[in-house]
């Protein structure tokens, strides 16, 4: 957390794979988001943060990817993503990824501590304390491991959601609990990962909410995921779209609007 | 009881267990320790520094665990016991039937212990016509129903009162079918009056330890149950099997590692009996065995001193992780094959049994973190899964398909510039597939993912190429 943020930081987005291909809406969110806060947003050439191969144990891949990213990176006051999980990869794996390099980890640990969650860096970092958004729905908010445990993520987005009118937020039993996803696991081990899903869309459902809300995608695909296999009609999305007030959108695996028509 | 792993056929144990509505209405009971753990750790707000000052505590002992080793052996001859070494199971087994051998021993009532469990020795010492009773309750109902524990420090987790109800009934020769057992009281009361004659014939008996204190020679116990005291006190032979990152150097240090142990692992500020015995009987000593011996088991754990696993060896077997897992929580302890379940179990059992047996635990794990964020010993679990994965990973362990999706993704994601190109494409048409139901029930190469969940579809072009195309491609 830097204590006197400048006054326009220049902050590169990490936009996550996960959100490049599947929910560019997301991508526009956390920009909005940033701007407003008043920061200058940049977008360098990306791909992964390289967690698939680093939790596959292909150290060699992972090295070359981080070297790439934090290369793309570097200038930066700040690199942002929407999601715990890859940020918490860039500020807290890096480091440890070139351990045996010392030159490298240095600069590994430079970069991380530039690092951050979106919605933390707007609260922590930028001393945003509220949102001009609208969005009337009842809500629940799931915490994502990653952010909550290796980044602090778990006050931040219900402050500010709570600044969005019209939002009901109600709270998710467990919601520190891990949805099941777990990157490649919820295909390695699908049938593991849908007997832990299934105990966290049960939680949800018991919530009487029909927004379900959390900080990365990948979780939020497989929650949503689940929920619409099961027929029950919540609605998913990223905190960063509720927040923006950018949810014209469908939600995730919704079809186009025309259908409503 | 077996030492024979089924961890090698870990996706069918995952199946069997999923499937068995019995063990998933009893595994919920796991769940209660969460609460208890968190009110234990509230009321005592300096918990994070006993955890720091017990990981600096163990982490000292491992980096002189020689000398500590040597100065506990001497300290416990001095006291008139016995120091047995066991590089493995084998070793250890042998050392245990050699001595009930020696001493003609028929029974043998044993405490609760791990090490036990992990050298097999209740078979070894059935295969010699020498009886072995578990004392602790867990284990009594577990070793009738010829099973292991399905958790370290709560055996038959998985077993209901009912289950408990059928099996006394079973074994219990002399019940009367009119005994009312409904209650887990009366279920105690009925394994008492078995256990107490038990107690009282046994010619040796076997516990496992806590601790092993360097400074005074002791060893410590803790139960709820104190069955350990009158396992380790009624005999004339006290036998306790131990593993060697059990030392710790002074009875302070044991003491400040017990403050953390309990309130990890039920929520107790302290197990309700802490035991320490140390050396046999001596002159005027009212009570205890007339012979003392320890058998301290090595198999495998000195491999890990100065490796990558070492901080495994500062577990003190709480079983918080365990309690806090949603892979356990699903499944329960047997399905992960051997005698170390939860994340503990999935980062120790390959280092003990090999990678090869071994290796589907540590991946079967999403890193959600919560095992580390409890762990009372700050042991860095999830790290040390992905460590195993990477073992797994130099020697080809994962599956040809694996590897090949892994490095074809791999070709792309070290080049942005042709990722970009790719992908754009790529999710333009996903989108189009998808967008009459803005998802899909199957897609091919998949099903691990679509046979549980709806997979949504893409909005179409990346973001990337639509950011490009909004600022005029000018990065």
């Amino acid at each position: 957390m830097s204590e006197t943020p400048k006054p326009s930081p220049r902050v590169g987005l990490f936009v996550t794979c996960l959100v490049d291909l599947m929910r560019p809406s997301v991508g526009f969110a956390a920009v909005k988001l940033l701007e407003d806060a008043g920061c200058r947003v940049a977008v360098p050439s990306q791909t992964c943060c390289g967690q698939p191969a680093y939790n596959m144990g292909d150290r060699a891949t992972t090295k070359e990817i981080a070297r790439g990213v934090i290369k793309a990176f570097e200038g930066f006051d700040y690199v942002v993503a929407p999601s715990g999980s890859c940020g918490g990869m860039l500020a807290k794996h890096y480091p440890d990824l070139f351990a045996d390099e010392p030159e490298m980890a240095a600069r590994a640990q430079e970069f991380g501590d530039k690092c951050r969650e979106l919605v933390s860096f707007l609260v922590d970092d930028l001393g945003v304390k509220a949102v001009k958004a609208r969005c009337p729905a009842k809500a629940t908010y799931h915490d994502s491991c990653s952010g909550l445990r290796e980044l602090g993520v778990r006050d931040q987005p219900r402050r500010l959601l709570s600044t969005v009118e019209g939002i009901e937020l109600t709270p998710l039993e467990g919601s520190d609990v891990c949805c099941g996803f777990g990157g490649t696991f919820a295909v390695k081990y699908g049938e593991l990962s849908d007997a832990i899903v299934k105990e966290k869309t049960r939680a949800v459902a018991a919530t009487g909410a029909d927004l379900l809300l959390a900080g990365d995608l990948g979780c939020l695909l497989n929650m949503a995921g689940k929920l619409q296999r099961e027929g029950r009609p919540i609605k998913a999305r990223h905190v960063a779209e509720v927040l923006a007030g950018m949810t014209d959108e469908p939600a995730i695996g919704e079809p186009a609007l025309k259908a409503k028509a | 009881m077996s030492v024979h792993p089924t961890t090698s056929r870990f996706k069918d144990n995952v199946h069997e267990a999923l499937s068995d509505q019995r063990l998933q209405g009893a595994l919920t009971f796991a769940r209660n320790f969460i609460g208890r753990r968190a009110a234990a750790v509230e009321r005592l707000p300096e918990f994070d520094a006993l955890r720091d000052s017990a990981r600096a505590i163990k982490d000292h002992t491992l980096a002189h665990l020689d000398l500590y080793l040597e100065a506990y052996e001497k300290k416990v001859l001095s006291l008139g016991g016995h120091v047995h070494w066991a590089r493995d199971a084998a070793e250890a087994r042998k050392i245990v039937i050699d001595l009930c051998k020696a001493k003609g021993a028929k029974a043998v009532t044993k405490g609760k212990s791990m090490i036990s469990e992990e050298i097999g020795l209740n078979d070894a010492l059935e295969a010699e016509g020498i009886e072995a009773i578990e004392t602790d309750l867990g284990e009594y109902i577990i070793q009738l129903r010829g099973e292991a524990p399905s958790h370290i420090i709560a055996p038959a987790i998985h077993v209901t009162a009912r289950d408990i109800e059928q099996e006394f009934r079973k074994a219990h020769k002399d019940l009367p079918a009119s005994r009312d057992l409904s209650e887990p009281e009366q279920l105690l009361g009925e394994a008492r009056k078995i256990l107490r004659d038990k107690f009282l014939s046994a010619d040796i008996g076997v516990t496992g330890a806590n601790f092993l204190v360097a400074e005074t020679g002791a060893s410590i116990v803790v139960t709820n149950e104190g069955n350990a005291d009158l396992t380790q006190i009624l005999p004339n032979v006290h036998i306790v099997v131990a593993s060697v990152e059990k030392i710790v150097p002074t009875l302070n240090d044991a003491a400040q590692i017990l403050r953390v142990l309990a309130r990890s692992a039920t929520g107790q500020d302290m197990s309700v009996y802490t035991t320490l015995s140390a050396g046999p009987k001596r002159p005027g000593d009212p009570d205890g065995p007339e012979e003392y011996h320890v058998v301290i088991l090595d198999n495998g754990r000195s491999a890990m001193l100065g490796g990558e696993f070492e901080d495994m060896l500062r577990c003190i077997r709480c079983g918080a992780c365990m309690n806090h897992c949603p892979v356990y929580h699903a499944i329960g302890g047997h399905a992960y094959g051997w005698v170390y379940p939860g994340p503990m179990g999935a980062v120790l059992t390959p280092s003990l049994i090999g990678v090869k047996e071994g290796g589907a635990l540590p991946n079967a794990s999403t890193f959600c973190g919560r095992c580390e964020a409890v762990c009372p010993m700050r042991i860095p679990l999830p790290n040390m899964m992905r460590h195993w994965r990477e073992r797994e990973f130099e020697r080809h362990l994962p599956p040809a398909r694996q590897r090949f999706a892994l490095a074809l993704w791999a070709f792309f994601a070290k080049r942005p510039t042709l990722y970009r190109l790719a992908t754009s494409p790529a999710m333009r048409a996903l989108h189009f597939a998808g967008r009459s139901r803005g998802r899909f029930a199957w897609l091919p190469f998949a099903g691990g993912w679509t046979n549980a969940r709806d997979f949504a579809a893409p909005q179409g072009a990346t973001f990337q190429s639509r950011w490009r195309a909004k600022s005029g491609a000018v990065q």
